[in-house]
């Protein structure tokens, strides 16, 4: 078939389980129809499930690159994204340029889409800097440490937007875990308040480090938004299809002055928090198993090879290309400079401190001293 | 000229600043309809409406961290927190966030907020509405701190805090926002990191800033009387010291005392008296004093007379500095 026309759903499978979970495409790639949502990924050509496809590798590429750089010692940690690239490609595919992204650290398959450069993902990591990239030439802030402080400032952006007239849209993304922090909370109050443009992505990848999330939500946490009135989405995210139909839904909602909404990806960590993590002291191997089989990237291979999208020849293709993005990706990483050592006392301010320049100045002449 | 109290000159800073540039919104709680619980935004929402003079919801947090994503989008927040003890709740994003986001992104993304703080005590207050938390803040790289102690201060001050593009973190003496004084609003002013030698004297320095500065100055008055010639440097700010016009009074009178509300342990006196011994060693006669709230939480209100520094624990102080008699002659550790 041709791959520039919108794929129909070819096949429709029972109705769904769950009518409150969104899922396009079930884990075994079956495209399952859906009144609400098939009209928002209607336009999508096989072209573009291909290039949707082509990041879901690329990103998980990148991501097993990094994994490798830390085992050999070229960065100090790294928070691998493996098993969450549908919920991250499928979000922030669906943005615009002038929207604004505020994530926490594990989204650098949004920053990967946003156009960030290959090597300024692993800076912080590396420790060559204090973060990547400047967040106003991609449309994505750093990312924030501290769980949850980013989702305030996403909702502080949208109010922006908001009096500047213009339909930008702020995206939160956040975890499981950072549901519990008050700050994702105040951020809701404050969004609902003040009809921010705002959308809340919250990736519940099971696990806030050996923490399950039944530890943080004793239900589905996309039911907490309605409580501050905010709408909410219980989204498949390892399906690619259905993360981009609901985060299209919200973008469309928010360009409107409905406000924010909230999205629950349901989605998996497969990796480990950090490389400095062990996972098999908490992660039951059979649970684990389980996941395995919902993977993202698997499902939507089988769906595009049925619909003909995807053939042997452009699936070597898409690997070589990846295979490549990470040879560039370990050359930048490997190619970073230390930072000078007074550039330590730089930009702390803005302007002028004479605190700071007298510390500067103390140990500038304390180096030179070596150098007599 | 017009004679103002502190807290109208606060507002006259306030109104100016959101007139002068379209970029300035307040927030905070209580701010609007109401004025604030001290009137300091008295008329603002009125006249330059609810889109850029915000009620916010009550969370600090909220606040602090909603101004951080205005300031990413180009604005310029002045945050309201209603009593120095509510700030606890916003400390997160003050201090990670807001103090080190230009850090942080090499200079690409500034935060110009302002956080105003009413702080202080001597108004007979409950708990958490009478702390003095500069020193957490003066800690924090990336923060400016500044404190005024005069109406025209307050206006001027406040206005150049607004204009940073540092975060800056503006303490208020809400016992000194009745205070009435001469309000220029177009006087070339002191730099807001700049010091300030309020009274000559030749004797003893006696280093203090916002509440404080004018129980210091009734201080120099008395002891006047007694033959002691005190000159009183109002700090203004606290981050940056401005240790060279310390030092050069220092330099002058050989003797140093220090002044705050604030608790002892680990104080802006601390810091002072170290970097003071440091850049005076050879000019002190004897070893800086400090005389400040104790190492307790805030009082009860028939306590805070016990709790704050006043007039006579100052000159008792000024004593010590001095090797006259006074309250620790034939103490000993």
């Amino acid at each position: 078939m041709s791959t520039t026309v919108p794929v129909k759903a070819q096949k429709s499978v029972a109705k769904k389980q769950n009518p409150e979970f969104v899922q396009l495409l079930d884990q075994d790639g079956n495209r399952l129809s859906d009144d609400l949502y098939d009209p928002w990924v209607s336009d999508v050509t096989g072209d573009q499930l291909a290039s949707l496809y082509e990041d879901l590798i690329i990103v998980r590429r990148i991501d097993t690159e990094a994994t490798a750089l830390q085992r050999q010692g070229e960065l100090g940690l790294w928070p691998p994204l493996f098993g969450q690239e549908a919920a991250q490609v499928g979000s922030a595919r669906t943005l615009r340029p002038d929207d604004f992204v505020f994530s926490s650290y594990r989204e650098n398959a949004v920053a990967y889409c946003r156009g960030v450069k290959l090597p300024d993902l692993v800076r912080v990591w590396r420790g060559t800097a204090a973060s990547g990239w400047d967040p106003f030439s991609v449309g994505m802030a750093t990312p924030a440490v501290i769980i949850g402080a980013q989702t305030l400032h996403a909702t502080g952006y949208a109010v922006g937007c908001k009096k500047d007239g213009v339909d930008s849209v702020a995206v939160a993304y956040f975890g499981d875990g950072a549901t519990s922090e008050g700050d994702v909370s105040e951020a809701m109050v404050f969004a609902a308040s003040f009809k921010a443009p705002v959308i809340f992505f919250c990736q519940n990848n099971q696990w806030a480090i050996s923490e399950p999330v039944g530890l943080q939500a004793q239900r589905p946490i996309a039911d907490r938004a309605p409580g501050f009135g905010i709408p909410s989405i219980r989204v498949d995210g390892n399906d690619v299809l259905a993360v981009m139909a609901a985060t299209r839904s919200a973008l469309d909602r928010a360009r409107n002055g409905g406000g924010p909404t909230f999205i629950e990806a349901v989605t998996y960590r497969r990796g480990p928090h950090t490389t400095s993590d062990d996972p098999s002291r908490y992660v039951d191997p059979v649970v684990a198993k389980e996941w395995e089989a919902r993977d993202p990237i698997a499902r939507m291979e089988v769906y595009l090879r049925a619909e003909g999208v995807l053939t042997d020849e452009l699936a070597a293709s898409i690997q070589s290309r990846a295979d490549h993005v990470a040879a560039e990706f370990r050359e930048g990483c490997i190619s970073l400079e230390n930072p000078e050592p007074l550039s330590v006392f730089d930009n702390v301010y803005a302007t002028e401190h004479s605190g700071l320049t007298r510390q500067k100045s103390q140990y500038k002449a304390y180096l030179e001293g070596f150098e007599k | 000229m017009t004679e103002l109290t502190l807290a109208k000159a606060l507002g006259s800073g306030l109104r100016r600043a959101l007139s002068d540039d379209d970029k300035v919104v307040l927030l905070g709680e209580d701010i609007g309809t109401l004025g604030g619980v001290f009137r300091v935004t008295d008329g603002l929402q009125r006249d330059f409406g609810t889109d850029r003079v915000m009620d916010t919801p009550l969370a600090e947090a909220g606040i602090i961290g909603m101004a951080v994503g205005l300031a990413f989008r180009g604005y310029r927040p002045v945050c309201e927190i209603q009593f120095d003890g509510f700030i606890y709740p916003g400390f997160d994003q003050i201090v990670a966030q807001v103090a080190k986001l230009h850090y942080r992104t090499a200079g690409n993304v500034r935060m110009p907020l302002t956080i105003r703080v009413p702080y202080g005590g001597g108004i007979g207050a409950v708990e958490h509405h009478s702390e003095s938390p500069e020193a957490y803040f003066a800690h924090t790289a990336g923060l400016r701190v500044v404190t005024c102690s005069t109406p025209q201060d307050a206006h001027s001050m406040l206005r150049e805090a607004i204009a940073s593009d540092d975060p800056v973190l503006f303490f208020e003496p809400k016992r000194r926002y009745w205070t009435k004084g001469d309000v220029d609003e177009d006087a070339v002013s002191l730099p807001m990191g700049k010091a300030r030698v309020v009274v000559e004297g030749s004797d003893v320095t006696l280093v203090t800033y916002g509440p404080l500065v004018a129980t210091a100055l009734d201080a120099a008055v008395a002891a006047a009387d007694d033959g002691i010639s005190i000159e009183v440097v109002d700090l203004r700010s606290l981050s940056p010291v401005d240790f060279d016009t310390v030092s050069a009074s220092v330099k002058k009178t050989g003797r140093l005392v220090i002044t705050h509300e604030a608790a002892e342990s680990g104080g802006l006196g601390a810091e002072i008296a170290a970097t003071l011994t440091d850049r005076c060693f050879y000019y002190l006669e004897s070893a800086p004093v400090r005389i400040t709230g104790f190492d307790v939480p805030y009082p009860a209100a028939k306590l805070e007379d016990h709790f704050l520094p006043d007039l006579d624990r100052i000159l008792d102080g000024v004593d010590r500095a001095l090797g006259r008699v006074n309250s620790l002659t034939g103490w000993s550790a």
